[in-house]
Protein backbone atom coordinates (compact mmCIF):
# COMPACT_ATOMS: atom_id res chain seq x y z
CA UNK A 1 0.00 0.00 0.00
CA UNK A 2 2.86 2.40 0.85
CA UNK A 3 4.45 2.20 -2.59
CA UNK A 4 1.01 2.52 -4.17
CA UNK A 5 0.32 5.83 -2.46
CA UNK A 6 3.92 7.00 -3.06
CA UNK A 7 3.43 6.23 -6.76
CA UNK A 8 0.39 8.52 -6.76
CA UNK A 9 2.04 11.29 -4.75
CA UNK A 10 5.16 11.29 -6.94
CA UNK A 11 2.90 11.24 -9.99
CA UNK A 12 1.28 14.41 -8.71
CA UNK A 13 4.65 15.96 -7.85
CA UNK A 14 5.88 15.29 -11.38
CA UNK A 15 3.32 17.78 -12.72
CA UNK A 16 5.07 20.47 -10.67
CA UNK A 17 8.47 19.14 -11.77
CA UNK A 18 7.43 19.36 -15.42
CA UNK A 19 6.37 22.96 -14.80
CA UNK A 20 9.93 23.63 -13.56
CA UNK A 21 11.37 22.25 -16.80
CA UNK A 22 8.88 24.32 -18.80
CA UNK A 23 9.86 27.40 -16.78
CA UNK A 24 13.52 26.76 -17.57
CA UNK A 25 12.83 26.38 -21.32
CA UNK A 26 10.51 29.40 -21.45
CA UNK A 27 13.16 31.47 -19.67
CA UNK A 28 15.76 30.32 -22.22
CA UNK A 29 13.46 31.39 -25.04
CA UNK A 30 12.66 34.76 -23.45
CA UNK A 31 15.93 36.58 -22.76
CA UNK A 32 19.41 36.04 -21.40
CA UNK A 33 18.55 37.92 -18.16
CA UNK A 34 15.47 35.79 -17.45
CA UNK A 35 17.37 32.60 -18.19
CA UNK A 36 20.28 33.65 -15.98
CA UNK A 37 17.86 34.40 -13.17
CA UNK A 38 16.02 31.06 -13.40
CA UNK A 39 19.31 29.22 -13.86
CA UNK A 40 20.70 30.98 -10.79
CA UNK A 41 17.69 29.93 -8.71
CA UNK A 42 18.01 26.28 -9.75
CA UNK A 43 21.69 26.52 -8.74
CA UNK A 44 20.98 27.68 -5.17
CA UNK A 45 20.83 25.17 -2.35
CA UNK A 46 17.03 25.30 -2.23
CA UNK A 47 16.84 25.05 -6.01
CA UNK A 48 19.09 22.02 -6.03
CA UNK A 49 17.13 20.44 -3.20
CA UNK A 50 13.94 20.82 -5.25
CA UNK A 51 15.67 19.36 -8.32
CA UNK A 52 17.01 16.48 -6.22
CA UNK A 53 13.49 15.76 -4.97
CA UNK A 54 12.21 15.98 -8.54
CA UNK A 55 14.85 13.45 -9.64
CA UNK A 56 13.81 11.08 -6.86
CA UNK A 57 10.09 11.46 -7.67
CA UNK A 58 10.89 10.78 -11.33
CA UNK A 59 12.93 7.66 -10.52
CA UNK A 60 10.40 6.25 -8.06
CA UNK A 61 7.52 6.88 -10.45
CA UNK A 62 9.47 5.35 -13.34
CA UNK A 63 10.32 2.19 -11.38
CA UNK A 64 6.73 2.08 -10.11
CA UNK A 65 5.56 2.26 -13.71
CA UNK A 66 7.84 -0.62 -14.67
CA UNK A 67 6.47 -2.57 -11.69
CA UNK A 68 2.90 -2.01 -12.86
CA UNK A 69 3.99 -3.05 -16.35
CA UNK A 70 5.28 -6.36 -14.95
CA UNK A 71 2.08 -6.81 -12.95
CA UNK A 72 -0.02 -6.23 -16.08
CA UNK A 73 1.45 -9.44 -17.51
CA UNK A 74 0.13 -11.29 -14.45
CA UNK A 75 3.64 -11.88 -13.07
CA UNK A 76 5.16 -11.08 -9.65
CA UNK A 77 1.78 -10.68 -7.93
CA UNK A 78 2.46 -13.26 -5.22
CA UNK A 79 2.34 -11.85 -1.69
CA UNK A 80 6.05 -11.99 -0.86
CA UNK A 81 7.25 -11.30 -4.40
CA UNK A 82 5.13 -8.15 -4.47
CA UNK A 83 6.60 -6.99 -1.14
CA UNK A 84 10.14 -7.59 -2.40
CA UNK A 85 9.31 -5.66 -5.57
CA UNK A 86 8.05 -2.77 -3.43
CA UNK A 87 11.34 -2.64 -1.53
CA UNK A 88 13.30 -2.93 -4.78
CA UNK A 89 11.38 0.07 -6.13
CA UNK A 90 12.20 2.16 -3.06
CA UNK A 91 15.88 1.19 -2.84
CA UNK A 92 16.29 1.40 -6.62
CA UNK A 93 14.86 4.92 -6.73
CA UNK A 94 17.35 6.18 -4.12
CA UNK A 95 20.29 4.44 -5.83
CA UNK A 96 19.31 5.81 -9.26
CA UNK A 97 18.77 9.33 -7.92
CA UNK A 98 22.19 9.41 -6.26
CA UNK A 99 23.75 7.90 -9.40
CA UNK A 100 22.18 10.55 -11.66
CA UNK A 101 23.48 13.33 -9.40
CA UNK A 102 26.96 11.86 -9.05
CA UNK A 103 27.25 11.43 -12.82
CA UNK A 104 25.79 14.89 -13.34
CA UNK A 105 28.25 16.52 -10.96
CA UNK A 106 31.20 14.63 -12.48
CA UNK A 107 30.21 15.69 -16.01
CA UNK A 108 29.72 19.25 -14.78
CA UNK A 109 33.11 19.15 -13.09
CA UNK A 110 32.08 19.81 -9.50
CA UNK A 111 29.44 21.35 -7.25
CA UNK A 112 29.95 25.04 -8.07
CA UNK B 1 -16.80 8.88 -1.89
CA UNK B 2 -13.60 9.98 -0.21
CA UNK B 3 -13.98 11.04 3.41
CA UNK B 4 -10.72 11.81 5.15
CA UNK B 5 -12.20 12.50 8.58
CA UNK B 6 -14.89 10.67 10.49
CA UNK B 7 -18.27 12.35 10.90
CA UNK B 8 -18.69 13.85 14.38
CA UNK B 9 -21.00 11.08 15.55
CA UNK B 10 -18.57 8.37 14.40
CA UNK B 11 -15.50 9.64 16.23
CA UNK B 12 -14.23 7.04 18.66
CA UNK B 13 -14.09 8.00 22.35
CA UNK B 14 -12.23 6.47 25.26
CA UNK B 15 -14.57 3.88 26.76
CA UNK B 16 -14.85 1.97 29.98
CA UNK B 17 -12.03 -0.03 31.57
CA UNK B 18 -13.53 -3.19 33.00
CA UNK B 19 -12.11 -4.55 36.27
CA UNK B 20 -9.39 -7.19 36.10
CA UNK B 21 -10.55 -10.73 36.89
CA UNK B 22 -9.79 -11.57 40.51
CA UNK B 23 -6.89 -13.86 41.30
CA UNK B 24 -5.65 -14.02 37.72
CA UNK B 25 -1.91 -13.72 37.17
CA UNK B 26 -1.59 -14.23 33.40
CA UNK B 27 -3.53 -11.23 32.04
CA UNK B 28 -3.88 -10.00 28.49
CA UNK B 29 -5.25 -6.56 27.67
CA UNK B 30 -7.93 -6.22 24.96
CA UNK B 31 -9.15 -2.90 23.56
CA UNK B 32 -12.40 -3.42 21.70
CA UNK B 33 -14.53 -1.15 19.54
CA UNK B 34 -18.04 -0.75 20.93
CA UNK B 35 -21.04 0.92 19.32
CA UNK B 36 -24.73 0.37 19.79
CA UNK B 37 -27.57 1.64 17.58
CA UNK B 38 -29.85 1.76 20.63
CA UNK B 39 -28.43 4.90 22.24
CA UNK B 40 -27.11 8.13 20.76
CA UNK B 41 -23.59 7.58 22.05
CA UNK B 42 -20.44 7.79 19.93
CA UNK B 43 -18.38 4.64 19.36
CA UNK B 44 -15.93 3.93 22.18
CA UNK B 45 -12.94 1.70 22.93
CA UNK B 46 -13.55 -0.51 25.97
CA UNK B 47 -10.62 -2.13 27.77
CA UNK B 48 -10.89 -5.68 29.10
CA UNK B 49 -8.42 -7.98 30.84
CA UNK B 50 -8.51 -11.65 29.90
CA UNK B 51 -7.23 -14.42 32.15
CA UNK B 52 -5.08 -16.35 29.70
CA UNK B 53 -4.84 -19.33 32.08
CA UNK B 54 -8.60 -19.76 31.68
CA UNK B 55 -8.87 -18.97 27.96
CA UNK B 56 -7.90 -20.52 24.61
CA UNK B 57 -5.04 -19.13 22.49
CA UNK B 58 -7.00 -17.44 19.69
CA UNK B 59 -8.41 -13.91 19.64
CA UNK B 60 -11.89 -15.39 19.17
CA UNK B 61 -11.40 -17.44 22.36
CA UNK B 62 -10.66 -14.22 24.23
CA UNK B 63 -13.64 -12.37 22.73
CA UNK B 64 -15.97 -15.19 23.76
CA UNK B 65 -14.33 -15.35 27.18
CA UNK B 66 -15.07 -11.65 27.62
CA UNK B 67 -18.66 -12.13 26.41
CA UNK B 68 -19.21 -15.10 28.74
CA UNK B 69 -17.41 -13.88 31.83
CA UNK B 70 -17.27 -10.08 31.81
CA UNK B 71 -19.64 -8.34 29.42
CA UNK B 72 -22.50 -10.25 27.72
CA UNK B 73 -23.42 -7.18 25.65
CA UNK B 74 -20.26 -7.52 23.49
CA UNK B 75 -21.62 -8.35 20.03
CA UNK B 76 -19.79 -10.29 17.31
CA UNK B 77 -20.39 -12.86 14.60
CA UNK B 78 -18.83 -16.30 14.86
CA UNK B 79 -19.74 -19.80 13.88
CA UNK B 80 -17.25 -22.50 12.91
CA UNK B 81 -14.25 -21.29 15.00
CA UNK B 82 -11.86 -22.97 12.53
CA UNK B 83 -11.42 -20.58 9.61
CA UNK B 84 -13.94 -22.07 7.22
CA UNK B 85 -17.11 -19.96 7.66
CA UNK B 86 -15.66 -16.44 7.52
CA UNK B 87 -18.07 -15.06 10.11
CA UNK B 88 -15.54 -13.69 12.60
CA UNK B 89 -13.67 -11.48 10.11
CA UNK B 90 -12.58 -8.29 11.86
CA UNK B 91 -9.71 -5.85 12.13
CA UNK B 92 -7.23 -7.18 14.69
CA UNK B 93 -3.92 -5.47 15.48
CA UNK B 94 -4.37 -3.25 12.42
CA UNK B 95 -5.04 -5.97 9.86
CA UNK B 96 -8.20 -7.69 8.65
CA UNK B 97 -8.25 -11.35 9.57
CA UNK B 98 -10.32 -14.09 11.17
CA UNK B 99 -10.45 -13.91 14.97
CA UNK B 100 -10.61 -17.71 15.15
CA UNK B 101 -7.30 -18.31 13.33
CA UNK B 102 -5.39 -15.32 14.74
CA UNK B 103 -3.30 -16.31 17.75
CA UNK B 104 -3.10 -13.73 20.53
CA UNK B 105 0.59 -14.64 20.88
CA UNK B 106 1.21 -13.25 17.36
CA UNK B 107 0.42 -9.77 18.70
CA UNK B 108 2.60 -7.65 20.98
CA UNK B 109 1.04 -5.28 23.49
CA UNK B 110 -2.71 -4.76 23.96
CA UNK B 111 -4.86 -6.51 21.36
CA UNK B 112 -6.88 -3.90 19.47
CA UNK B 113 -10.05 -5.15 17.81
CA UNK B 114 -12.25 -3.17 15.40
CA UNK B 115 -14.99 -4.20 12.96
CA UNK B 116 -14.01 -4.55 9.28
CA UNK B 117 -12.99 -1.06 8.08
CA UNK B 118 -15.22 1.34 6.16
CA UNK B 119 -18.38 -0.75 6.43
CA UNK B 120 -21.57 0.46 8.13
CA UNK B 121 -21.63 -0.97 11.65
CA UNK B 122 -24.68 -2.88 12.83
CA UNK B 123 -23.37 -3.21 16.40
CA UNK B 124 -19.90 -3.49 18.01
CA UNK B 125 -17.87 -5.85 15.78
CA UNK B 126 -20.71 -6.69 13.38
CA UNK B 127 -20.46 -4.90 10.00
CA UNK B 128 -23.31 -4.57 7.50
CA UNK B 129 -22.29 -6.73 4.53
CA UNK B 130 -25.53 -6.46 2.52
CA UNK B 131 -23.87 -4.50 -0.29
CA UNK B 132 -21.02 -7.02 -0.38
CA UNK B 133 -23.44 -9.96 -0.77
CA UNK B 134 -25.50 -8.10 -3.39
CA UNK B 135 -22.31 -7.53 -5.38
CA UNK B 136 -21.51 -11.22 -5.12
CA UNK B 137 -24.98 -12.05 -6.47
CA UNK B 138 -24.44 -9.60 -9.35
CA UNK B 139 -21.66 -11.72 -10.87
CA UNK B 140 -24.07 -14.70 -10.97
CA UNK B 141 -21.86 -17.15 -9.08
CA UNK B 142 -23.25 -20.38 -10.50
CA UNK B 143 -22.55 -22.62 -13.47
CA UNK B 144 -24.11 -21.31 -16.69
CA UNK B 145 -24.38 -23.47 -19.79
CA UNK B 146 -26.15 -23.60 -23.14
CA UNK B 147 -25.13 -27.14 -24.11
CA UNK B 148 -27.66 -29.90 -23.43
CA UNK B 149 -27.21 -31.20 -19.90
CA UNK B 150 -25.24 -34.44 -19.69
CA UNK B 151 -26.98 -37.52 -18.25
CA UNK B 152 -24.63 -37.41 -15.25
CA UNK B 153 -22.34 -34.63 -14.00
CA UNK B 154 -20.46 -32.05 -16.10
CA UNK B 155 -16.97 -33.51 -16.57
CA UNK B 156 -13.72 -31.65 -16.18
CA UNK B 157 -10.11 -32.71 -16.78
CA UNK B 158 -7.63 -32.77 -13.91
CA UNK B 159 -5.77 -29.86 -15.51
CA UNK B 160 -8.93 -27.76 -15.78
CA UNK B 161 -9.89 -28.60 -12.21
CA UNK B 162 -6.47 -27.41 -11.04
CA UNK B 163 -7.23 -23.95 -12.42
CA UNK B 164 -9.80 -23.53 -9.63
CA UNK B 165 -7.21 -24.11 -6.90
CA UNK B 166 -6.58 -20.92 -4.97
CA UNK B 167 -10.06 -19.68 -5.95
CA UNK B 168 -12.58 -22.19 -4.63
CA UNK B 169 -11.11 -21.87 -1.12
CA UNK B 170 -12.45 -18.31 -0.76
CA UNK B 171 -14.92 -18.15 2.14
CA UNK B 172 -16.25 -14.64 1.38
CA UNK B 173 -15.17 -13.28 4.76
CA UNK B 174 -14.71 -9.80 3.18
CA UNK B 175 -11.28 -9.25 4.78
CA UNK B 176 -9.77 -8.40 1.38
CA UNK B 177 -12.52 -6.13 0.06
CA UNK B 178 -12.64 -4.10 3.28
CA UNK B 179 -8.84 -3.68 3.27
CA UNK B 180 -8.89 -2.14 -0.22
CA UNK B 181 -8.71 1.70 -0.43
CA UNK B 182 -10.44 1.56 -3.82
CA UNK B 183 -13.29 -0.36 -2.21
CA UNK B 184 -13.39 2.15 0.67
CA UNK B 185 -13.80 5.08 -1.72
CA UNK B 186 -15.97 3.42 -4.38
CA UNK B 187 -17.52 0.41 -2.67
CA UNK B 188 -20.90 1.25 -4.17
CA UNK B 189 -19.69 0.77 -7.74
CA UNK B 190 -16.37 -1.11 -7.56
CA UNK B 191 -16.97 -4.83 -6.96
CA UNK B 192 -13.89 -5.28 -4.77
CA UNK B 193 -11.31 -8.10 -4.62
CA UNK B 194 -13.45 -10.85 -3.06
CA UNK B 195 -16.25 -10.58 -5.62
CA UNK B 196 -13.78 -10.24 -8.51
CA UNK B 197 -11.92 -13.36 -7.34
CA UNK B 198 -15.28 -15.14 -7.41
CA UNK B 199 -15.96 -13.71 -10.87
CA UNK B 200 -12.63 -15.12 -12.04
CA UNK B 201 -13.45 -18.48 -10.45
CA UNK B 202 -16.41 -18.80 -12.91
CA UNK B 203 -14.57 -17.24 -15.85
CA UNK B 204 -11.79 -19.82 -15.62
CA UNK B 205 -14.11 -22.82 -15.05
CA UNK B 206 -13.88 -25.06 -18.15
CA UNK B 207 -17.51 -26.16 -17.70
CA UNK B 208 -18.96 -22.64 -17.74
CA UNK B 209 -20.26 -21.36 -21.09
CA UNK B 210 -21.08 -17.74 -20.24
CA UNK B 211 -17.54 -16.31 -20.39
CA UNK B 212 -18.47 -13.57 -22.89
CA UNK B 213 -21.48 -12.36 -20.90
CA UNK B 214 -19.47 -12.49 -17.67
CA UNK B 215 -16.73 -10.33 -19.20
CA UNK B 216 -19.33 -7.92 -20.64
CA UNK B 217 -20.75 -7.51 -17.15
CA UNK B 218 -17.31 -6.58 -15.78
CA UNK B 219 -16.29 -4.28 -18.68
CA UNK B 220 -16.92 -1.11 -16.75
CA UNK B 221 -14.72 1.72 -15.47
CA UNK B 222 -15.77 1.00 -11.89
CA UNK B 223 -16.77 -2.64 -11.44
CA UNK B 224 -13.36 -4.01 -12.50
CA UNK B 225 -11.03 -1.16 -13.32
CA UNK B 226 -11.02 0.58 -9.92
CA UNK B 227 -8.40 -2.03 -9.01
CA UNK B 228 -5.05 -0.22 -9.03
CA UNK B 229 -2.98 -3.15 -7.76
CA UNK B 230 -2.59 -1.72 -4.27
CA UNK B 231 -2.12 -5.34 -3.08
CA UNK B 232 -3.76 -4.99 0.37
CA UNK B 233 -6.17 -7.79 -0.59
CA UNK B 234 -3.44 -10.35 -1.14
CA UNK B 235 -1.45 -9.16 1.88
CA UNK B 236 -4.40 -9.57 4.24
CA UNK B 237 -6.25 -12.70 2.98
CA UNK B 238 -6.49 -15.05 6.00
CA UNK B 239 -6.74 -18.02 3.62
CA UNK B 240 -3.54 -17.10 1.76
CA UNK B 241 -5.36 -16.54 -1.54
CA UNK B 242 -4.42 -13.98 -4.18
CA UNK B 243 -7.33 -11.76 -5.31
CA UNK B 244 -4.91 -9.28 -6.94
CA UNK B 245 -3.66 -12.01 -9.25
CA UNK B 246 -7.24 -13.06 -10.12
CA UNK B 247 -8.12 -9.46 -11.00
CA UNK B 248 -4.96 -9.14 -13.15
CA UNK B 249 -6.03 -12.30 -15.00
CA UNK B 250 -9.51 -10.85 -15.66
CA UNK B 251 -7.89 -7.66 -17.03
CA UNK B 252 -5.75 -9.86 -19.30
CA UNK B 253 -8.87 -11.71 -20.52
CA UNK B 254 -10.42 -8.35 -21.40
CA UNK B 255 -7.43 -7.52 -23.61
CA UNK B 256 -7.08 -11.00 -25.07
CA UNK B 257 -10.67 -11.13 -26.35
CA UNK B 258 -10.12 -7.87 -28.22
CA UNK B 259 -7.07 -9.01 -30.21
Amino acid sequence: MTTSILHRITGGALYVGTLLVALWLIAAATSKETFDYVNWFFGTLIGRLILFGYTWALMLHMLGGIRHFIWDTGAALEKHTASKLAWATLVGSVVLTVAVWVVGLIVRGGWA
Amino acid sequence: MVELTLPRNSQIRQGKTWPKPEGATNLREYRIYRWSPDDDENPRMDTYFVDMDDCGPMVLDALLWIKNKIDPTLTLRRSCREGICGSCAMNIDGANTLACTKGADEISGPVKVYPLPHMPVVKDLVPDLNNFYAQHASIEPWLQTVSPEPAKEWLQSHEDREKLDGLYECILCACCSTSCPSYWWNGDRYLGPAVLLQAYRWLIDSRDEAKGERLDNLEDPFRLYRCHTIMNCTQTCPKGLNPAKAIAEIKKMMVERRV
